[in-house]
Formats: structure tokens, sequence, C-alpha cells
């Protein structure tokens, strides 16, 4: 308790310090929400674990640490991490430890009434527009890295499509963490609001330098247009020292379609909220691979609420664990009075490959309407001795047999991105991830 | 090519096997024929090196080699394979790189270089050729979503691409139609060889209509009770098992 106080005192000395500098410290509306958001933030401070939806996952180590956002970026970006990542394919906003980055951007072009900016200017240039929509996502969501986030956010992506208009290219967004001497905080508010009709590719990275502590304190809001239809993948592959939160809230009007796939592979603690709401006929597929090792920590939260009748909801999430890494799967899909004839499916496998490697999988179902199908399944397991006795009666040893079906378990889900070189970048963050014996590229 | 001398074989500490002994030259095919519970596929197990079995005594050499020593990938290497009787499903990992990685595995194991991606192919492809197969079945995940028919045409593939020295066939003909049996065994008698010897294990009679065996030996309760030519498939077409049992007993 203590720790608490001492650390909401912190952050609300922090948030004094930094409240002039902010993005958008001019713009009123923005500053009522900003003091709302430390208010809260102060009262309640970081999640925790009595909090039903934080069961398992304390984020105390996070506490334990002062971060802070050094508003001077005079660090050098490692340009070979950043260029690793970055996909020809698409175009790109690129953030350096929070801060937008327009040299290194590749900003699209743009169909009429479209906006694509980095939040901090947007916030200069369609202030009316970012007053109306910005926490429109978020109002049934609450927990203390949202208002963290509110308070403190630095930059982001903001989007605005019109109706029917689409960008020519995918989007990536790259978030790149450097080496600093304090323990780096970035706060990343993402808005994109998709008008009726229209239609975007997203690509979230998220990378940083191996063996350097920051915390990622990301929220991103999705307003669906009517018929719209958007398509997301995060990668995460943060240094193995790093904290992660990243939250992904999406209103899907009528008839919206939101595919979202993600991939957990870094950092110390990580969570992942990906909460939607449904109106009618709306649809929403989430894949999900985690893949950990060490002593990480990693968390998937995940909300499907089915608001109005004939929505469909697929959703598979993977997850495999090693050492002494633990992994949270929790699904939850609600099915509201109103929401006839929804179909809904939800499975969540994981592989437990070591005695110390431990996963809590909690899917939830909750259905208060009476003419729906619903279906869901979890399994958690080891390796199949049948399938490792296979490979090895045709020659393979067993430790390349048990590489080999761990890889296949996990490229299940990497296999169902379409974006050819997004795919390729996913496996060879995937393939970091493993002992070489056995995994040969040209499988790919 | 392998000498079986007096094997016993043990579940749990449930002998199965109760004293085996079996000679094969190379180019011999050997069926063995028994019925449910004689210890048919306790044997080929235990020659593969499937774990769980206690072999407490006797001893199998394989080209010389004290087999049972080998762990099961080594027994592959060294020209040995099964033919499993239920094919595994292994969704994610594609028939083509199963076959080259074993195929690779085992050239490794004999001091070769690996085949690069382009040999690999070229080779590969003659053997589906050779066998009238689909090549698009090498880019489906290994047995996922196969007929009984496929999976066994797929073992007989890898069978093809590795070269064993010993094939044991482990009833091969389980599940199949007549017209699947008569392709599959198509596909192993394409495989014959003066080199390459066959341990076929079946149940029924009707395979050997297919694979002309040079030697059919009788199991029942862990025992070879009875071998001799070919014409002992026949006998027992006639008789069943039953009067085998009895012998057996007694």
């Amino acid at each position: 308790m203590n720790q608490d106080l001492k650390i909401t005192d912190f952050y609300q000395s922090e948030y004094e310090k930094q409240r002039g500098n902010l993005a958008g410290s001019e713009l009123g509306w923005l500053k009522v929400q900003r003091e709302q958001a430390i208010k809260n933030f102060s009262e309640n401070g970081f999640p925790s674990p009595r909090e039903e939806e934080w069961r398992y996952t304390n984020v105390r180590p996070i506490e334990r640490k002062q971060f802070t956002s050094v508003a001077d970026i005079t660090s050098t970006v490692d340009e070979a991490l950043l260029r690793g990542h970055r996909l020809e394919s698409a175009d790109s906003l690129v953030f350096i430890d929070g801060q937008f980055s327009a040299e290194r951007s590749d900003l699209p072009q743009l169909p009429e009434g479209a906006v694509v900016k980095n939040m901090a200017d947007a916030l200069a240039s369609h202030s009316e527009l970012l007053e109306a929509k910005l926490g429109r996502a978020l109002h049934d969501e609450s927990h203390g890295f949202l208002d963290f986030n509110s308070a403190f956010f630095s930059d982001g992506l903001f989007i605005y499509l019109p109706k029917n208009s689409a960008l020519s290219k995918p989007l990536q967004l790259l978030f790149v963490s450097t080496k600093q001497d304090v323990a780096q905080l970035s706060t990343i508010r993402n808005l994109l609001v998709i008008e009726e009709g229209a239609s975007v590719e997203l690509i979230e990275t998220w990378v940083g330098e191996a063996g350097h502590c920051y915390l990622n304190a990301a929220v991103t809001e999705v307003l669906a247009g009517e018929n719209s239809s958007i398509k997301m993948t995060k990668l995460q592959a943060e240094s193995n020292k790093s904290y992660h939160f990243g939250g992904t809230y999406v209103k899907q009007a009528k008839h919206s379609i939101f595919n979202h796939q993600s991939f957990s592979f870094g950092g110390a603690l990580v969570r992942n909220d990906l909460h939607t709401g449904l109106r009618t006929a709306a649809d929403v597929t989430l894949d999900g691979l985690f893949l950990v090792g060490g002593r990480q920590h990693v968390d998937n939260h995940t909300r499907i609420s089915h608001t109005q009748p004939h929505a469909t909801s697929r959703e598979q999430y993977k997850g495999i664990l090693s050492d002494k890494a633990r992994g949270v799967f929790q699904g939850r899909v609600i099915v509201q009075e109103g929401a006839q004839k929804t179909n809904s499916e939800m499975n969540n496998h994981n592989l437990l490959l070591s005695d110390n490697a431990e996963i809590d999988a909690k899917p939830q179902l909750e259905i208060y309407a009476d003419d729906v199908k619903c279906a869901h399944g979890v399994t958690v397991g080891q390796l199949d001795d049948e399938s490792i006795f296979f490979l090895q009666s045709r020659g393979i040893d067993s430790e390349r047999a048990k590489n080999m079906l761990t890889f296949a378990f996990a490229n299940e889900q990497v296999e169902k991105i379409e974006l050819a070189d997004l795919k390729l970048l996913v496996q060879e963050q995937l393939l970091k991830q493993f002992p070489q014996e056995g995994i040969e590229k040209e499988w790919l | 090519m392998l000498k079986v001398e007096n094997l016993h074989a043990s579940v749990d500490d449930k002998e199965i096997i109760k004293g085996i002994s079996l000679y094969i030259k190379p180019g011999e095919v050997h069926a063995i024929m028994g019925p449910n519970g004689s210890g048919k596929s306790t044997l080929s197990n235990v020659l593969a090196g499937r774990d769980g079995y206690e072999t407490p005594e006797g001893e199998v050499l394989f080209n010389a080699k004290d087999l049972l020593e080998m762990a099961p990938e080594v027994r592959a290497q060294e020209g040995l394979f099964l033919a499993f009787q239920y094919p595994v499903e292994i969704p994610g990992v594609s028939n083509i790189y199963l076959l080259k990685a074993a195929l690779n595995a085992a050239r490794q194991a004999r001091g070769l270089d690996a085949l690069d991606a382009m040999d690999f192919l070229t080779y590969v492809k003659s053997k589906t050729k050779m066998l009238k197969m689909d090549e698009k079945f090498l880019y489906r995940s290994v047995n996922e979503g196969f007929s009984g028919g496929e999976k066994k045409r797929n073992e007989i593939l890898q069978m093809a691409v590795l070269e064993p020295k010993l094939c044991i066939l482990d009833e091969v003909d389980s599940g199949l139609d007549i017209d699947a049996l008569k392709i599959v065994s198509e596909g192993i008698n394409s495989l014959r060889s003066p080199e390459r010897s066959f341990v076929l294990i079946t149940h029924y009679q009707r395979l050997l209509d297919y694979i002309k065996p040079d030697f059919i030996h009788v199991l029942a309760d862990g025992k070879i009770v009875k071998s001799g030519g070919p014409e002992l498939a026949l006998e027992l077409e006639k008789e069943g098992y039953g009067w085998i049992e009895e012998a057996a007993k007694a």
C-alpha cells in the first residue's frame, strides 16, 4: 500500500512537471481530460490483482520502477534494428521512444478528405475532430493503465478515413525503444476513425534494444463505421527486460469487419487488452500467438461483446511457454439479451514445454440471449509423444523433432498472415525464439 | 540383414513376446501373420524403438549391429523403416519439409552432404512420379485431413524417398478398400529389390494376394508357432487361426 502511494505521488509530480509540454497542452478540452485522468490514477494507481480482470497479472514490477519520459531524445537509434523490421510493402510512421520521427517515416498518399498524422500534430490541425472522437472507444473501459495513458500520452497515430475511402498501401507503425540512461516511459495513443465503407490495414511493430528496461503504455482506439473493413496486426518483439501494456479498444458499427492478429514474443511483463463491441451483423476475427520463455509473463485479455443480432466472432489464441514463463489467456464473450443469432467461436491451445511453465486459461462465456450458437475450447498440453516417435522413426532426433513440432504449432498462426513480407517478418521473429536445430528457413 | 534371436519383450511387466527368432536376408519378403493380441504390433514397435517396451532377453542384430541399443532415429538412419498402422497427423509441417529433414538426417549420419533445395526437389519429384502421386501432396501438412488410403500412400512415399534397407509394414492393409490396397501394394512392389527386405505384418491373408512373400510366419501368444512358404497363407485362409491358437496353448 505504501508503495502504491509513493508511485502515484511520483507520477503526479511527473505530470505536473510535464503538463506544459504534453501533446495538445494548449487545448482546453484535452487538459480537462488529462487532469481527470491523473486524478483517477492518483486515487487508484496501476491495476491490482484484486481486480477480477487482472487476477493473474501482478504489475508490481512496473510499480517498483520510476519510468520517466525523456523529452529531449539524444540517443542514437539502432538503424539496423529499424531497417530489420520495416515492411517494403507498407507506408510507415516511426516513433522513437514515444516521439514521432518524421524523417524516418514514409507517409501515405491520401485520398480526398483523409487524415493520416502523428497524434501530436493532429491535435494542432484537427482539434475539433479529435475532441469529438478521442476517448469514444473507451467509454466502457476502466483501469489504471487507461488513466495513465490518458494523462501522459505523448504521441501516436491519428487516422481519419472518410466514407468509402481506402489507403493504397498497408500502414506500418514502428515503435522503437532505444537505450537510455533512465527507465524510459513511452505513452502512445492511437486513434482510428474509419467511416462507412472505408478500409485500412495497419501493422503495429514494437521493438526495443535487447537488455534495455523501459515501459510502453499504449492505447489504441478504433471506431469502425458501418460496412468498414479493418485489418490489424500487432507484432511485439521487445527487449526481454521491458514492460508493455497495449490496449486496443474497438467499436464496430453494423456490418463492419475487424480482423486482428497478435504476436507476442518479447518483454518481461506484457499485457495485451483487445476488446470489441459488435453491432448488428458485424464480424470480428481475433488470432493470437504468444511464445515466451525465461521468466517472461504475457497476458492476453480479450473481450468480445455482442450487443445486437447476427454478429459473428471467431477467436483463436495459441500459447507456447517454456522455462519459468507464465502465460495468461482470458477470453470473454458476452452475448447481450438482444443479440440473437449470434455466432461465436473461441478457442485457446497452449503448449507447456517445461514443468515450471504456467498458463492460466480462462474462457468466459456470458450468454443472455436464447437463440445463439457459441462454442469454445481450451487445451493445455505437452507435445504429442506419438508425433515425436513418428519423426524419430524417420531419422530425426528427438530434440529436432520437438523443435519441429513446436514450430509447426506456432507457425499455423503465422500462416494466416496474408501480406507476404509481414509473414516473413513474423516468421523471422518466431525463428529467433527457437533453438535452430530442426528448423530451416527454407521451410517458410 | 536382420537377425532376431530369442527375443522377449514386455510392457508394464507383462510379457507379450515370449522368445522370437527370425532371420531375414537381403531382398527377402517375410510376412508375419497372427490373430489379434498375438504380439505382431509389439514386435514392430520393439524393432522400431518405440518407448515403453522392455527387452529382458534376446538380441536383435541389424547388419551386424545391436539394434536394441540404438535410438529410434539412429535405427532409421541405419536403414530401418517402420510404416505405421495409424500414421500421425502433423499440422503445420509440410510433407516436403518432413521428407527433406528426414533424408538429410540420414545423409548426414552417413557422412554425406545435405541435399540442397533444388536437388532435393528433383529427387522427391522423381519419387512421386514413380508412385504416380500428385505433387500437390508434397505441400500439404503431413497426413492432415488425408483419407486412410492417402495416409498409407504417404508412408510409402516416405519409404521411397528414404530408400531403407529393411521396411517393416505394420498392418499396412488396415482401413483400406480394395482399390486403395491395390495402389499401396503396387507402390510397395515397385520398391522391392535384391538389396531391400520387407516384413509385412498383417492379420489378413488378402494383402498377400498383392504382395507375394517368400516366407510366412504365424505368431500366436508371443511365439512363432509355424513358419513356411507362401502356401501357408492359403492354409490359414481355409482353417482360420483357431487351430494355431490351440497349438500355441498346448
